[in-house]
């Protein structure tokens, strides 16, 4: 089994915290990991992306090759379709309809909404509101992480855990509110 | 032992601390900037009394840690490849003095540039000094690359570099940790004159790192780390360094890779594995990452032919390397999947709403409007930024330190006002020495320090200036009356244009320090101390 997953947004998005929990899932179930972060100068309001490889074969390339994702994460519509080239003919585009307009060129959501709405497999959740809805308006990434949970090839309970470890230092409340945010997203319809 | 999740940086981190390393010494820089962090931000560090602080720049962070290496101990330096570069003359010269304890020193590159000036490639800086480089290919060699790199610079007394890029730096993945080795007590060099280099003693310490290099290679002829894999298929054979070999690998991924493969992770470069690779395959190619060091090497060989790689095109010559790069050289086709649609626009970086800088430059602009354009030299730092529409606000942005020097050859060649815009930090890493210049010169420049209390663009590390501005200004001796300092706020705006505009005036050396802590940092900081409370 092996599981490649562009996981994209905006600088300050929360992307890490998605990818720290899917690593640890993956490491609770003994699964191989490889995950790419960015640093430095693209995180000021930038775009970005984590490249996660998950498998239970040893990885050996820390980045995904063009067609090969099973997923895409996009916490930010636009975003998402950045890296459609990496997206697998079988893969889900899995996003937020919540653009962050930070540049004056910002195309018309509309537009965007119905490119990914032209693809075979995707998912388009209102993270923000549904994060909002469960008390956390900080807590969407954790949405969109219970909506992709199904196409990430990780036992759901584990992804679960992982969120438990990656915000105990953080005391009950941030854990419990950021649990309810990852059910929310899973119940999605 | 148990797996560990792990950067790259985080691994060589660790690592230095379980090989028993005493200090460690950086100045911070994308992407080597979470070596030094990791260690900062475990308990070890201060339980095991390992220091750990931040340097003013990448040279005094080389000669502590060459000092620390002379009493016996293990110490490592970390940089990014263009703090080399600073570096450079302790770096060359420490390959004459030799070593006394284990010193490593670790220099992350940055093809393709993601967050720096050039893609300068520092294994031929190790090259150049004449000292073992190492290159690993994943986190766990990393770190195991870290024990062995302390072993070997004490065997020969040289320092040893490790040489990552950012790929590497910055992925995650699972480490098995190996061992825990107790640091070195104070043991001082055997030969009392090693560390001195007068003529007579450099030319004899010379004489010996080149008696030395016979030795290096066969280490590198001998080292796990250069492998030989046969292949049936002879048409071509692969030289592949560092993570160029993971590329290949994945390039291949299912199918059978049939030819002969020399991994690379040593340098000085193996010539007789090289040899064999090459004897019985009718055309080489060499995949590595940077410069084409390798290729250039090989075509030095007259038994080697028809060599190819980033030289001949058959990779491209600037960029990181990826699978799909390698793919296309090794004939395999890549299953691109839907093109990125039209709608979508491009989003670069720019400042955390609320920052300081966004005033600064707001009020520089409007002083220094009536002027013309072409005036500002900014300097490395968030700041840069400012380069970026709608600023637009700054006309060079060459190396740490040059916006002070280039504003001053300006303002000598009769540009004014020749205004220089730096950070605090960027100030102290290498515009002081500058700005003396300008002073004993009396070159009418005028200096901007945007003073955000900290290492903006790196992540908020420690800033060796905080506080202490007005002071080195007038220590440097720029007249107190011309040391101004404003705070950038929207409301002071008027107020800020007004001193920036008398200081562009004045025909000497003047300084506006525009202060304002970084918004990122502040908030960092408000939320500890609600933590603590
Ligand atoms: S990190 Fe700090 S200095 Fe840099 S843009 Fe953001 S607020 Fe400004």
């Amino acid at each position: 089994m092996q599981t490649d997953i562009i996981i994209a947004g905006v600088g300050g998005q929360g992307i890490l915290s998605i990818a720290a929990c899917i690593g640890m899932a993956a490491l609770k179930s003994d699964l191989h990991l490889k995950q790419s972060e960015v640093h430095g100068m693209s995180q000021r309001g930038g775009a970005v992306q984590s490249n996660m490889r998950i498998s239970d074969k040893e990885i050996v390339s820390d980045l995904i090759p063009l067609g090969a994702a099973r997923l895409i994460l996009s916490v930010e519509p636009m975003e998402g379709l950045r890296y459609l080239p990496w997206l697998a003919a079988d893969g889900w585009l899995v996003s937020n309809t919540t653009p962050v307009k930070n540049i004056s060129d910002y195309p018309d959501t509309d537009e965007i909404i119905s490119e990914i709405r032209s693809l075979g497999n995707h998912v388009i959740i209102d993270a923000d509101s549904i994060a909002k809805g469960a008390g956390s308006p900080r807590s969407s990434n954790m949405v969109m992480l219970g909506a992709a949970s199904p196409y990430i090839g990780i036992e759901y309970l584990l992804l679960e855990e992982a969120v438990r470890d990656i915000f105990k230092r953080k005391g009950k409340d941030v854990v419990d509110v950021n649990i309810e945010a990852l059910r929310a997203g899973r119940n999605y319809k | 032992m148990d797996k560990l999740m792990l950067l790259g940086d985080e691994a060589i981190a660790h690592a230095g601390m379980d090989a028993g390393m005493s200090g460690i010494y950086a100045y911070p820089g994308t992407p080597s900037t979470e070596i030094m962090e990791y260690v900062q931000n475990s308990h070890r560090a201060a339980k095991e009394n390992i220091f750990c602080q931040w340097s003013a720049n990448e040279k005094t962070a080389m000669e502590a840690a060459l000092g620390m290496s002379y009493t016996g101990k293990r110490s490592m330096v970390c940089m990014k490849h263009v703090g080399l570069n600073v570096a450079a003359d302790p770096f060359m010269n420490a390959a004459i003095t030799g070593v006394n304890g284990g010193f490593l020193i670790v220099v992350a590159d940055d093809p393709s540039m993601h967050s720096s000036q050039n893609e300068q490639d520092s294994r031929y800086y190790g090259k150049f000094a004449m000292i073992p480089v190492l290159e690993p290919l994943n986190q766990q060699e990393a770190y195991d690359m870290v024990f062995y790199g302390f072993e070997l610079s004490e065997r020969y007394r040289l320092p040893v570099m490790l040489r990552i890029t950012t790929r590497l730096a910055h992925s995650r993945s699972a480490v098995v940790p190996s061992k825990k080795i107790m640091q070195k007590q104070v043991a001082l060099p055997a030969d009392p004159v090693q560390f001195v280099l007068l003529p007579a003693i450099a030319r004899r310490r010379y004489r010996g790192l080149i008696e030395m290099q016979p030795d290096l290679a066969a280490e590198s002829e001998s080292s796990g780390w250069n492998t030989f894999t046969d292949g049936s298929d002879k048409s071509v054979g692969y030289i592949a360094c560092g993570l160029a070999h993971n590329y290949l690998i994945e390039a291949y991924r299912g199918k059978q890779l049939s030819n002969p493969v020399l991994r690379i992770g040593q340098y000085p470069l193996p010539e007789k594995l090289v040899e064999k690779l090459t004897a019985g395959c009718e055309k080489v190619i060499v995949l590595e990452e940077g410069y084409p060091l390798v290729e250039e090497l090989l075509r030095g060989l007259p038994a080697v032919k028809n060599i190819s790689g980033r030289i001949d095109g058959t990779l491209p010559r600037d960029g990181e390397l990826n699978p799909d790069i390698v793919s296309r050289v090794l004939g395999l086709s890549a299953n691109e999947g839907p093109p990125v649609p039209d709608v979508v626009k491009n989003r670069p970086p720019s400042f955390c709403s609320g920052c300081g800088h966004i005033d600064m430059f707001n009020a520089l602009l409007e002083a220094i409007e009536g002027y013309g354009p072409g005036r500002v030299f900014s300097d490395i730092g968030c700041y840069t930024l400012g380069a970026l529409p709608p600023f637009n606000a700054i006309n060079s942005c060459v190396d740490m330190g040059a916006s002070v020097t280039m504003a001053k050859g300006a303002a000598d060649g009769g540009l004014h006002p020749a205004v220089s815009v730096i950070g605090d930090s960027t100030f102290t890493h290498s515009g002081m020495t500058g700005l003396l210049d300008a002073v004993n010169d009396g070159s009418p420049i005028t200096v901007l320090i945007g003073d955000n209390s900290t290492t903006g663009m790196t992540g908020g590390q420690k800033s060796s200036a905080t506080g202490r501005i007005e002071d080195i200004c007038a220590g440097l001796g720029v007249e107190p009356g011309h040391i101004k300092t404003i705070n950038p706020l929207k409301k002071h705006h008027q107020e800020n244009v007004e001193i920036i505009s008398r200081e562009l005036e004045y025909k000497g050396v003047s300084v506006v320090i525009a202060r304002r802590e970084c918004i990122q940092v502040a908030m960092r900081r408000k939320k500890e101390e609600k933590t603590k409370n």
